[in-house]
Order: C-alpha cells, then structure tokens, then sequence
C-alpha cells in the first residue's frame, strides 16, 4: 500500500476508548436520493463535512440531530445508541445555518432555553446563560433582542446557546456563510478557538474549503450523497481525488492509467510523471505550473506539452485563470502582461507545457 | 386582501406608488362609474341608520334595562365562544398545519365548512346533535343532566360553531407562515413538542392568534340564525343583540336603530383594532 492511503487512515477518526466519541452510519433516504456516510470521531475532534450544494451535507446533519429518521445504518454517542432517541432527548447541540434564534427572547433567554427545558429553575438557567454570554463576550447585549444582534454576535449567541446544554456531539450548519466578508474572519477565528476549547465531538457542515480547513482537523467529502474522500485538510489539498475537489483547492486533476514514469489520461493524452507507478493513478499540478506559448516551443525543456484552444478566461486579482480545451482540458494561470503578450483571445490556439518535476502523480 | 397582493405580485415588486398614482388618474368610466354605485351601496345603509338615529331619544333607549341586558349578554356569549375557540381552535389549526395525516384535505373542508353554511342550517345541525334527544344531546342529559339548548350556554355553543373556523382558518394560515425550524431548534435544545410550542410557537403566532380572536369575537357578537335556532330568544338568558334588533325593529323601530348603532360602533372598533393587519395592506 502507498503512503497516501496510510495517511488518510490515520487522519480518519476513530471512537476513542470504551466507545468515547462518534460512530456512525447515516442513511436517509428522500425520494430518488440517497445519503450513505459512515462519520466516526474521537471526543475533541473537529470534523467538516465538506460538499457541493445537494450532496446531503445538511441531511447528514439533521440526521445526526434526530430532526430526520434513518433509513439503515447507526448512531452511536459515546457507546448509547440514538438511532431511535427523539431530538430533544439526545446530548446533541446544533447551531443552525441561520441562526433560528428565538425572535421573541432575548439573547439571554435564547441561551437559557436549554437549561430551562434540560430541568434548571429560571434563576439557575438565566445564571448559566449570563456566564455562556459571558464567555463569549456578549454580557453587554443579554437583554437584547436577536433582530438587534449584527451577524456575529448572533452566531455566538446561537453558539453559546447550543453550548449551554452541554452537548457530547455540537452541530454546526454552515456557520459562517450568513456573515459578510469582514465579520467572518474575526467570527471565524473566534469560533475556532470556542471549538479549540471543546472537549466532545463536533461536526460541521460547510461548502467553504477555507472555513473547513480553519476549524476542522479533518475533512470528509461528500458528494452526490456519499463520502468521496477523507482525511486531514492539508492531505485532502495535496492529494484530491475529485474534480470537485480539486477545484476547491485550486488543482488540474486527472484520472488515467500509468506505465513508468507516463501516465495515459482517459481523455487520450499522455502526461510524464516524476513518480514510476503502475495501474490507475492521478494526476495533479496546479494552474501556475502551466506556462503558454503562441508558437510551438522548440527549446523547451517541459516534457508534457500540448495543443489547447482558450475557451474562456477570467480575473484573478492581478492574475489571469485561462480555461484551455484540447489535447487536454486544464486552467492555466499566468500574468495580464503575459496575457497581452500572448494575445490570449477565446479562440486563440496555444501550446501549454508543464514541467514532469511540477506534477504530481498518485495511485487511484 | 388576497387578490389585491396577487395582482401587485403579478405586475412585479411592490414599488407601490406610481403604479397606484396612474391607475387611479387613468380609471375609464366602464369602470369608474360601477365602481362608485359599489361604494354607495355599502355605505349608505349606514349612512342611513345615522340620518334616522333618534338621537334626542338615544340615552333612554340605550340605558333601558332590556338594551343591558341584551348587551350584556352578548358580550359575555361573545367572549366567552372566543375563549372555547381558542382552547379547541388553535390545536385544532396546529394539526391542520404541522401534522401530515391522511385527510388532511377533507378534515380542513369540514372545519371551512361552517363559513359558508347558512347559520340557521347550523342550529339545525346542533339541536339534531346536543338537542335534549340529540345523538350526543340525550347522553349530556342522561349521565350528566346538562341541557344546552334554549340556555346561555346554547348560545355559546351556537357562537362558537359559527365562530370557530374564522379562527382556525387565521391561525392555521400564519402557522404555516410561520418557520417550523423554530420548534426544530427548541428541540434540539432540549425541549418536547408541546415546551417547543407554548413556549416558540405560540409567542411567535400571537399576533395571528389575537387577530383571529378579534375575528371570530366580531362573528359571535352578530351571530343570529344559529342562535335562534338552537337557543331561541329568551329576554336575558338567551336574547342576544341581533335578537333584540330584530324583535325591536317589530314594534319598536327606533329602539332597533339604536341597538342597531351600538352593534355598528363596535364593528368599527373591531376594524379599528384589525386595521394594521387588514388595511395595513390597501
């Protein structure tokens, strides 16, 4: 076995001992679709769940809450089984997408909620929410209502108040997508110090790759309903096994059969590798390695080189991301000057070289 | 209301204004003219009932004992069929909304059905079903000795029938209005589904809830074919306002317009109280 498949099994989570922690499988089933995902984590963990819009991402989630049956499968919380406990009955806290804090409370009744309904008397709970808010730097707005709150302190008050009923197994549901820009680094880097701080599993949901990787020690991928890849943040953007994925972290990825140091992509091509591998393999390089030439080159010491037409291209900051097709589809990165130079134009044929020493090949 | 909304949301954002500005300028006479019998024909009934009003003779009529006694009565039948339409109604509008069952459909036409029912067909239904020989009627009398028709209670019972579904059909629409992630998120908190429902729902529906019971009190307070009919018209037991209109306009007319202007008063300030929910609109 390679090093790639070793890594990612031990960056894979595991329940910790005597069944600590997080193990489960999830399957729900909502007319033609189908979410099949085993999650399994130690307490302490941080796990993203990390997807396109519709992979089920949110369904897992739920399911996890006890907010949607399972169809098969399991859920076990430090060695109970919940699979048939109600909602309201599971150690389970969940920060919604949006919020949903009570419009009608205040901030430090939404976080007294919990405790109210967990059995504290109205003193006892306001007492524990003063201390969450408190926690969160929020004493100063207990009294005020969620509509008067900006969107990061009503993501903490949210955050406070799935906290306060303890949970073994906090929820978050795209926790940051509702805040602008600028909050959402500041309430980002909060949130992963309160998460730091957390001593029982959490699972987040997110189709951000730059919050998944921040918060979370470890990724799961899923698309179309199952998990395509997991493992650590950094062993996910190195080694994508998706088209999906590696368009997150900003890769040209291919699937193809390798025969020594070349590598035949489904599409035809052939693209020479540093690494000698045999069988199906991937192939992976960012856009930056790509230089274009408007002629073909003669001189050049790449050894992959190929034909491509320009389909499309954009605006990177001072950087502009040609979409090539041809020989090999593949985006391609280079200055504006360069762009003049070249002429670049939809349309326009190119030659693209990429350097052997610039790719990176590992087995499927 | 509804149909006002529709066509705006129809022709696009409600940017409001300028759209209303040209209509009203450019109205053509085909429908203009309609338009201006429409508005007389609602408003100079009541018009009318003013220019009549004995108003030199108003503070005896109106300080008559049996005019109190009517009034009385009518604000505590009233009142008391909107407490019992709240108590039923609201889970009732709860179930329709939130609960998925089979016949949903069916049970929703039963419960509207009242709305479009003549009352009088209403305290017909009622005495055949709580009528001292009743199908549930005999059994009150039997085990219970409890007889509600011709009694203040039938009364209520007669308003509430007519009553109820004004409520229901307010509370089951911003029940669904409302977000049902609320009661979700207060159970993840902890929270059952009844904790969930008094303690976010119920805050969160009041103001549909309140307009609801100002609806259904207004509906009470002029309920007549169905009270009549199953409780009849006894001076102070079961003699109701719109009973005593309609017995005074008999053999004492301007008493009946008096009676007649208390009932219309209170049905301006029931709009009045209405007006941010219903006029808010036009």
């Amino acid at each position: 076995m390679t090093d790639t498949h070793k890594s990612a099994r031990q960056a894979a989570g595991s329940p910790g001992p005597a069944g600590e922690g997080l193990d489960a499988r999830l399957v729900v089933e909502r007319g033609a679709f189908r979410l099949d995902v085993a999650l399994t984590a130690a307490p302490g963990d941080v796990v993203a769940l990390l997807g396109p819009n519709g992979a089920g991402k949110t369904t897992a989630l739920r399911a996890l809450a006890g907010l949607l049956p399972l169809a098969d499968g399991h859920l076990r919380l430090d060695g109970a089984e919940l699979d048939r406990t109600p909602p309201e009955s599971r150690p389970v806290g969940v920060v919604f997408q949006d919020y949903l804090l009570f419009p009608h409370l205040t901030a430090l009744d939404n976080v007294a909620f919990g405790p109210r309904c967990h059995g504290a008397s109205k003193a006892e709970a306001r007492a524990q929410a003063a201390g969450w808010l408190d926690r969160m730097g929020l004493a100063g707005h207990a009294s005020v209502k969620p509509r008067r709150l900006s969107g990061g302190q009503a993501q903490r008050v949210a955050l406070a108040r799935a906290l306060a009923t303890h949970p073994r197994l906090l929820l978050l549901d795209e926790p940051l997508a509702a805040l602008d820009a600028r909050t959402r680094l500041d309430v980002r880097a909060q949130l992963r110090r309160h998460l730091a701080d957390f001593e029982a599993v959490a699972v987040l949901v997110t189709h951000d790759p730059l919050d998944a990787m921040v918060l979370a020690d470890r990724l799961v991928v899923v698309e179309d309903g199952r998990i395509v890849q997991e493992g650590a943040p950094s062993d996910i953007a190195r080694h994508p096994r998706t088209d999906y994925i590696a368009h997150l972290v900003g890769l040209n990825l291919y699937r193809g059969q390798a025969l020594g140091h070349t590598v035949h992509v489904d599409g035809g091509a052939g693209i020479t590798t540093v690494e000698d591998l045999t069988g199906p393999v991937f192939v992976a390089f960012p856009p930056s390695a790509v230089t274009l030439h408007r002629d073909r080159p003669t001189g050049s010491s790449a050894r992959n080189l190929w034909r491509c037409e320009v389909a499309g291209l954009e605006t990177h900051g001072d950087r502009i991301r040609a979409d090539l097709t041809g020989e090999l589809p593949l985006a391609a990165d280079l200055t504006t000057v360069a762009a003049a130079e070249l002429g670049l134009h939809p349309g326009a044929t190119v030659w693209a070289t990429v350097k052997a020493a610039q790719t990176h090949a590992y087995p499927a | 209301m509804t149909p006002l909304d529709e066509t705006g949301a129809a022709a696009g954002p409600r940017t409001g204004g300028r759209r209303r500005r040209r209509a009203r300028g450019g109205a053509p006479p085909p429908l203009l003219l309609p338009a201006l019998i429409g508005l007389a024909f609602l408003t100079l009934p009541l018009l009318a009932l003013l220019v009549r009003a004995p108003w030199r003779s108003m503070p005896d009529l109106l300080t008559s004992a049996e005019v109190w006694q009517a009034l009385q009565l009518s604000l505590v039948c009233a009142t008391a069929a909107t407490a019992v339409s709240l108590v039923i109604g609201v889970p009732l509008a709860w179930l329709l909304a939130r609960v998925e069952f089979p016949g949903r459909g069916l049970v929703r036409a039963l419960v509207t059905l009242p709305l479009v029912l003549p009352p009088v067909v209403g305290g017909v239904a009622l005495l055949m079903a709580l009528g001292r020989n009743g199908v549930v009627g005999h059994w009150l009398d039997d085990w219970f000795g409890i007889t509600l028709p011709f009694t203040t209670a039938g009364v209520v019972v007669a308003e509430a029938f007519v009553a109820m579904p004004f409520l229901v059909i307010s509370v089951e629409g911003t029940l669904r209005a409302a977000d049902p992630r609320y009661e979700e998120a207060a159970t993840t908190l902890g929270a059952s589904r009844f904790t969930a429902f008094r303690r976010v729902t119920l805050p969160l529906i009041a103001p549909g809830i309140a307009a609801g019971a100002v609806l259904a009190w207004a509906r009470a307070l002029g309920e007549f074919g169905a009270t009549i009919t199953f409780a009849g018209n006894f001076p102070s037991r079961t003699q109701t306002m719109p009973l005593a209109v309609y017995l005074a306009l008999q053999n004492d007319p301007e008493a009946a317009i008096a009676l007649s202007l208390v009932l219309l008063a209170m049905s301006i300030a029931v709009l009045a109280g209405l007006r941010d929910r219903w006029m808010a609109a036009s």
